[in-house]
């Protein structure tokens, strides 16, 4: 695997110079996300109007693979419905896991599709789900308070 | 102030040419992958072909129930095993091999002392100290047994070196202290702790000392009599040994008033509808059919070790080391976690690439063929109170050369300049 594979300068770039790493005020929901096997922790917030995501940032830390993935989950989910939004957590964790690799079906999660390779990096998987995984778990819950 | 005893640190350096490298060949796993810089033998070390034959060996030559069968092939299957645990007694200075307790690893032999020994004798209002660098296996069994007894744990702290002070030792071992248990070599700092100074004021306030030799007994000549513990921890896998195999030794008398923690075949005396008696020590520990090819390749292990002789394989790993450190040291971007002093870190170096993750640094290192370990080192109560999330660890064993470090270093520089730019 060569290493421009996945620290590509999009990346670098995200993990550099991220536009969602900030602490959100008014935030309607947050959630924490740790890998134990790494002590990694990111925190999401989320300001929801009705079930539409106005604005999402996350704070914690974690390596470039990380929070890259996290700064470009916060992007794609801005301004989307919380059910959308967790349709691509699903599609995005299904690429990851090398269940779904189309570029086509992979369409929906633009710049994160990017990140495909890191399904062929087992080490480096959880990182790039941290993101994702806490999204997906607020969301959940989220929905089943609204159920 | 630290109060350095300077005569413990001076080790042979200078006669050892890390340039050549006589053992790698004994290591199948390196001799196939002369690409790889494999710096992670804290982790697990790699085997040399004696353990990987010594396992084959018996399954070929001896395969059958140790302890159960009264034939002559189960005969020689029990020896085998009892072979290696008068090899074992006297590899860490015992004198009675009915005190060495094969277990899985060094995990389950604290589990051991925390569950069947803390368990039965802490009451409330006790203390249990352990050190603020302990590995999670010699913490958390502890955390348990405090939870379950009403004892309270307490931690020794380290100097911003990793050194344990006296006074340190003096104030958190007192009157209620009733176990102390501390590794002795630190799998981050690479510290040796000053073990003979603990025992002698555990022992003074009537405490019984544990040590953790995980990180130790692959390095270090162990003399548990010298050391004045009560019992003693270890791991096969880290010292050339199969996973899977552990050992715990423990004075006779304290094995004898334990209560086992697994029951079932082969640790009884006689068994009744309503109970059962114990057989002697060390049966009562080893319920169930053992790992007995493992117990076989721990053995050679111990063999492969004696066969290079202790001095030759400390003045090895310990040039090593100290290279290793010093190299680490002069690049102005990484920071050295644990002593200054690159002779005082044994087998490990720990340090941060500044502005770069651990996990990341390890990425691109793996890329380059250098296998480091990345992350909180199940010791995430020590990072928590340094101040940092994870950390890089290099790690050698006597199969290193200088052309390992040569490939980590330069492996760094890529790192830099991915990420700094320079």
């Amino acid at each position: 695997m060569g290493l421009n594979e996945i620290y590509t300068a999009a990346l670098m770039e995200h993990n550099n110079h991220p536009d969602y790493k900030y602490a959100l005020d008014g935030a309607t929901c947050t959630h924490e996300g740790v890998n134990p096997s790494c002590g990694d922790d990111i925190t999401l917030a989320l300001r929801l109007d009705g079930d539409t995501i106005e604005e999402a940032a996350f704070t914690g830390h974690g390596c470039a693979v990380s929070q890259a993935s996290a700064d470009i989950m916060a992007d794609l989910i801005t301004d989307r419905s919380t059910e959308e939004a967790r349709a691509l957590c699903d599609l995005f964790l299904a690429m990851i896991r090398g269940e779904v690799t189309g570029e086509a079906a992979l369409a929906p999660l633009g710049e994160a599709a990017q990140l495909k390779s890191i399904s062929r990096m087992p080490a480096r998987v959880k990182c790039a789900e941290l993101g994702w995984r806490t999204c997906m778990q607020m969301l959940d819950e989220q929905l089943r308070v609204v159920s | 102030m630290n109060m350095l005893d300077t005569t413990t640190i001076e080790k042979p350096t200078l006669s050892v040419d890390l340039t050549a490298n006589p053992y790698e060949r004994d290591f199948p796993l390196l001799a196939s992958n002369p690409q790889l810089a494999f710096l992670d033998s804290a982790a697990t070390a790699q085997r040399p072909a004696c353990v990987l034959d010594a396992q084959r060996d018996f399954y070929e030559r001896l395969n059958s129930n140790p302890l159960r069968g009264l034939y002559q092939l189960s005969v020689e299957a029990t020896e085998a095993i009892e072979q290696v645990r008068v090899r074992i007694a006297s590899f860490i200075g015992a004198s009675d091999p009915a005190e060495i307790v094969f277990t899985r690893n060094a995990s389950e032999s604290l589990n051991l002392m925390a569950r069947s020994y803390g368990e039965s004798f802490l009451h409330a209002g006790d203390e249990v100290c352990i050190s603020i660098m302990e590995h999670h296996s010699n913490l958390i069994p502890w955390q348990q047994a405090c939870a379950r007894t009403g004892a309270r744990l307490v931690y020794l702290r380290p100097d911003d070196q990793g050194i344990i002070s006296p006074e340190e030792i003096a104030s958190k071992i007192g009157p209620a202290t009733r176990i102390v248990s501390v590794m002795q070599v630190s799998n981050v700092l690479g510290v040796e702790n000053p073990v003979a100074s603990i025992a002698r004021r555990a022992h003074e306030v009537g405490a019984l000392l544990v040590v953790d030799g995980a990180q130790s007994a692959p390095h270090l000549r162990i003399d548990v009599g010298a050391l004045g513990c009560d019992a003693f921890a270890f791991s096969a896998h880290k010292l050339f040994g199969p996973m899977g195999i552990g050992v715990l030794w423990a004075r006779r008398e304290i094995l004898e008033k334990m209560p086992p923690m697994l029951t079932g075949g082969e640790m009884i005396d006689w068994v009744t509808e309503t109970d059962a008696g114990w057989a002697p020590i060390p049966q009562k520990f080893e319920a169930g059919t053992q790992d007995a090819a493992g117990i076989a390749g721990l053995g050679a292990a111990v063999d492969y070790i004696e066969g290079i002789g202790h001095e030759a394989l400390a003045a090895r790993e310990s040039a090593l080391v100290a290279e290793l450190a010093q190299r680490l040291g002069e690049l102005p971007y990484i920071r050295i976690i644990g002593p200054a002093d690159p002779r005082r870190h044994i087998g490990v170096v720990s340090f941060n690439v500044c502005g770069v993750h651990p996990h990341d640094v390890a990425s691109i290192l793996d890329a380059q063929d250098v296998a480091i370990r990345a992350g909180h080192h199940c010791a995430q109560p020590l990072l928590t109170w340094m101040g940092i999330e994870s950390c890089c660890r290099a790690s050698v064993a006597l199969y290193n050369d200088r052309a390992d470090i040569d490939q980590l270093i330069a492996g760094l520089d890529t790192v830099q300049r991915m990420f700094n730019g320079s």
